[in-house]
């Protein structure tokens, strides 16, 4: 052996020793840090709340779990034909207006769902305008479907979470190179073809990725159930905790979505079996399918319908209320800005950063701890925001105890809080609430990376953090920067957890939304609604910019 | 284990600071800013003293205290709702704090009997209807809604709403757990339509037409009035020979481990005083505790009643025992 292969022998030992735990322990230290939280909440069931699940199960439980259900089923559905539809509509096919409609059609991201349902019901409900309206043209008898039913509770919540599947997919359509698609069509698949087994398979990752933030999102969300007074099973999480007093009972009833998302997002890893879906090399982009005449009605109607009522309609009728309220427009609103943004972009730089981490440990290392820990990682969306924000506040505090008892001991005296209250648990809580947020863009861009590139480089001698840093991030950034956008549009919009951990003066728009909503003041937390839109397109309006370089 | 080692200096060093100024109060409210800020400016205006506070739900407050343990920065809980206060006290985030200006100033049953904490406005829950279908001479009591008459006439809030569940809590403890269970069984089938998520949709769906008659705090009425002045809708005070009109409280106590106990047992002295009293009652039409102090003359146009006489910690005591039993009555 020649000294030169021993060095270099020694070298690849040395590497290959250090490259596996680096990734699996940053892995497994990320996933440690967002499990805590979720480990707090489990830990509710060393008391076992029996009397109270013997109330429930004997009274309310079915009903939940039923509306639950159709909520699921039916989100589902709607965000699926909205999102693939809608995105295969503006990223294959050339309609009038199909530039605008391109970008146009991701601006609902920008509309909380709490906002929209209260949109939705100050027009629609009984009293609102809309059937005011025909009731002064048909008769004062006229009596039409109950708006705060299962169908209005599906409708405003499909229309609030189509974007994540739209995006994603829309994302993925572009990414299709005219090889695959020539491919398609030279060996006699038609467009209806092409599409189910082409395009959708390859959007597969995408989709799948959409879907599960919309349903997580589904079965986490408060604000929209609780303005259409619609039981779901988030509600009983919170009527244990605020009607019956009981923080135990909450959380165990919430560790039931946590085991529902993990079992659903399990079945489609085994289901999706070894399948790989890589890009078909980059190439030219597919030239897309022009439509004409009826086709091209038909599909200029749908686009403007959704965007009408995602984005116009809320908008419309938000300014018209805001107007009235222009008089609470102080310099108060500028701080309230301020940090709406800068949670947000701050959250979207930590967030995305360990999604990346954690993605790329699962990548490079696939064992099942590490694969387990992504897992783990991810399940936070699925909590409602104030029983995550419970469980981030009490690992806190009790490490905030043992500090002040350790400082206690040395000097004598006890500093307070540091972690609780403080900017720092705050984002620990956007991160371990909105991880799935950024690693499913993170993950399916990766995965969409062919795995032969890296493993070239590391063929030719580069280091895993060169292939990172030369490879991987060149690749991924239209990846990295749809998580960090989206993940900065959530923490704009999110209201528990900021209600709970923010510091002492720290109100965003969503507190100011909450404070207003909470008294009925619906009209005027319309003006900080449509702040809070206007300022979530910001980073909507980046992505759009991103995307159109595509 | 250097950064372990610079941590842990940093935080000895932080540990050296004095933890706050002297002159400071620090809040935890579940009332909104809205409705307290003006009163702590007017406060800080007039003694110096900075008032520091986050608002949020009782809940995850009540959970934040209690987790915080005697590390908790908040000198002060204010909350709305009796049974929010009564909650907190049974956990022991509160303090008892003996005043004799308290005592002159807030009657008996709006406070904690062991002074833990004090009402500071009283918010009256009573009936609202339509002067165009509603006779007055029809109405009577909370109890006659569940009255077959009023079948598919009625309006509700939800019942995870405290107010309700509070005046349920106060019903079972005057007619007893059966005699209310059949009661809110009534109202239930007496809906028009499913309950709504505020007040102000149940005055509305009363003034649309959906419904004729619903139960809502004042406030909220005073509130519709202002913006809508020829809103087809008048108050009635119910149970007037009998029990008197539900009342309920915004209030607040002084926690356990304050460290700025002094500072807060002035401030929510100050409270209860004629001049923060007659802010409560001008920002958002409540009643005013302090029986020496008039309130807001637009509250006053509503007439005077006669009010449950019933402390108030009653609701506290009794409120899961009426969450379950509206959960067994199918009210939402």
């Amino acid at each position: 052996m020649t000294a030169a292969t021993a060095v270099n022998a020694a070298r690849a030992a040395r590497r290959g020793l250090r490259r596996v735990p680096a990734w699996r322990l940053a892995a497994l230290g990320l996933a440690g840090v967002t499990a805590v939280p979720l480990l707090v909440v489990f830990a509710a069931w060393l008391t076992p709340e029996t009397e109270i699940w013997r109330h429930l199960a004997r009274t309310v439980l079915g009903g939940l779990v039923n509306n639950t259900l159709a909520l699921i089923a039916g989100v589902g559905a709607g965000v699926l034909v909205l999102g693939v539809g809608l995105a295969w509509l503006t990223a294959r096919c050339e309609f009038p207006g199909r530039r605008f409609f391109d970008w146009a059609l991701m601006l609902p991201l920008a509309v909380p769902a709490y906002v929209l349902a209260f949109v939705v019901l100050g027009l629609l409900d009984f009293s609102g305008p809309v059937q005011t309206g025909l009731r002064g043209m048909l008769g004062q008898d006229l009596r039409l479907p109950e708006v705060r039913s299962a169908g209005g509770v599906i409708a405003v919540m499909t229309l609030a979470f189509y974007p994540y599947v739209y995006m994603l997919t829309r994302a993925a359509f572009l990414g299709l190179g005219r090889g695959t698609l020539e491919a398609a069509r030279l060996l006699g698949l038609g467009p209806w073809a092409t599409f189910f087994r082409v395009a959708l398979p390859t959007a597969r990752p995408a989709i799948v990725a959409g879907l599960a933030l919309a349903l997580m999102e589904t079965l986490a969300d408060f604000g929209t159930v609780a303005v259409f007074n619609f039981d779901t099973f988030t509600t009983a999480i919170y009527k244990a905790w605020f009607g019956l007093f009981n923080l135990q009972a909450a959380a165990q009833l919430a560790t039931f979505l946590l085991l529902f998302v993990a079992l659903a997002l399990y079945a489609e890893r085994r289901l999706r079996g070894g399948a790989r879906y890589h890009e078909g090399g980059r190439g030219a982009p597919a030239p897309r399918v022009r439509l004409r005449g009826g086709r091209a009605t038909l599909a200029v109607t749908a686009a403007a319908l959704v965007f009408g009522l995602a984005f116009v309609v809320p908008m419309v009728q938000l300014l018209i209320w805001a107007v009235d309220a222009m008089g609470d427009l102080d310099r108060r609103y500028l701080n309230l800005l301020w940090h709406t943004l800068g949670l947000g972009g701050s959250a979207a730089l930590v967030t995305v950063s360990a999604a990346l981490v954690l993605a790329h440990a699962r990548r490079v290392d696939g064992d099942p701890l590490t694969r387990g820990a992504a897992g783990l990682a991810t399940l936070g969306y699925a909590l409602p925001g104030s029983v995550l924000a419970v469980g981030v506040m009490l690992a806190f505090t009790a490490l905030d105890n043992g500090l002040n008892t350790l400082s206690r001991l040395v000097t004598g005296e006890a500093h307070g809080p540091l972690l609780a209250g403080s900017l720092a648990g705050l984002l620990l809580a956007y991160l371990v609430r909105f991880m799935a947020v950024a690693y499913g863009p993170v993950g399916s861009a990766l995965e969409r990376l062919r795995p032969s590139l890296p493993e070239a480089a590391r063929c030719l001698g580069a280091g895993p953090l060169e292939v990172l840093r030369r490879i991987h991030l060149p690749l991924l950034r239209p990846g990295l920067l749809t998580a960090a956008l989206l993940v900065a549009v959530e923490v704009m919009k999110e209201m528990p957890a900021t209600l709970l951990l923010r510091p002492f003066g720290w109100d965003t728009l969503a507190v100011r939304i909450y404070e207003l909503t909470s008294e009925g003041l619906w009209e005027r937390a319309a003006l900080p609604a449509v702040t809070l839109v206007l300022a979530g397109l910001l980073p909507v309006v980046l992505l759009v910019r991103r995307s159109a370089g595509n | 284990m250097k950064t372990v080692r610079t941590l842990l200096l940093a935080c000895l060093a932080l540990s050296a600071l004095p933890a706050s100024a002297a002159d400071e109060v620090i809040v935890y409210s579940a009332r909104t800013e809205e409705l307290i800020k003006p009163l702590f400016d007017a406060y800080t205006g007039k003694t110096g003293v900075e008032i520091r506070y986050i608002t949020d739900k009782e809940g995850p407050l009540l959970a934040r205290l209690q987790a915080e343990g005697e590390n908790t920065p908040a000198d002060m809980l204010i909350t709305v709702d009796a049974g929010n206060l009564w909650q907190a006290a049974e956990r022991g985030v509160l303090a008892p704090y003996a005043s004799g200006t308290l005592e002159t100033h807030v009657p008996a049953h709006l406070r904690d009997p062991e002074n833990r904490w004090y009402g500071l406005s009283v918010r009256a829950r009573t009936l609202v209807y339509s002067t165009e279908r509603v006779d007055p001479a029809s109405l009577s009591t909370y109890e006659a809604l569940a009255d077959p008459a009023w079948k598919g006439r009625l309006c509700l809030r939800t019942s995870k709403k405290v107010y309700n569940q509070s005046l349920v809590a106060m019903m079972i403890a005057r007619l007893g757990e059966e005699r209310t269970e059949a009661v809110v069984r009534g109202w239930v089938a007496n809906l028009a339509t499913a309950p709504f998520s505020n007040d102000t949709q149940v005055m509305e769906a009363i003034a649309a037409g959906q419904c004729d008659v619903g139960i809502v705090n004042t406030y909220y009425f005073g509130r519709l009035q202002k913006k809508e002045p020829g809103i087809q809708l008048a108050l009635f005070w119910p149970n007037q020979a009998e029990s008197g009109v539900h009342v309920n409280v915004s209030g607040a106590g002084i926690t356990r481990h304050a460290k700025h106990r002094e500072a807060a047992g002035k401030l929510l002295e100050w409270l209860a005083s004629a001049e923060a009293q007659g802010l409560f009652t001008s920002l958002n039409m409540e009643y005013p505790v302090n029986p020496e102090v008039a309130p807001d003359p637009a509250v006053a146009a509503w007439g005077g009643f006669r009010a449950d006489p019933a402390n108030v910690a009653e609701a506290g005591r009794l409120q899961a025992q009426a969450v379950m039993l509206m959960d067994r009555a199918g009210y939402r």
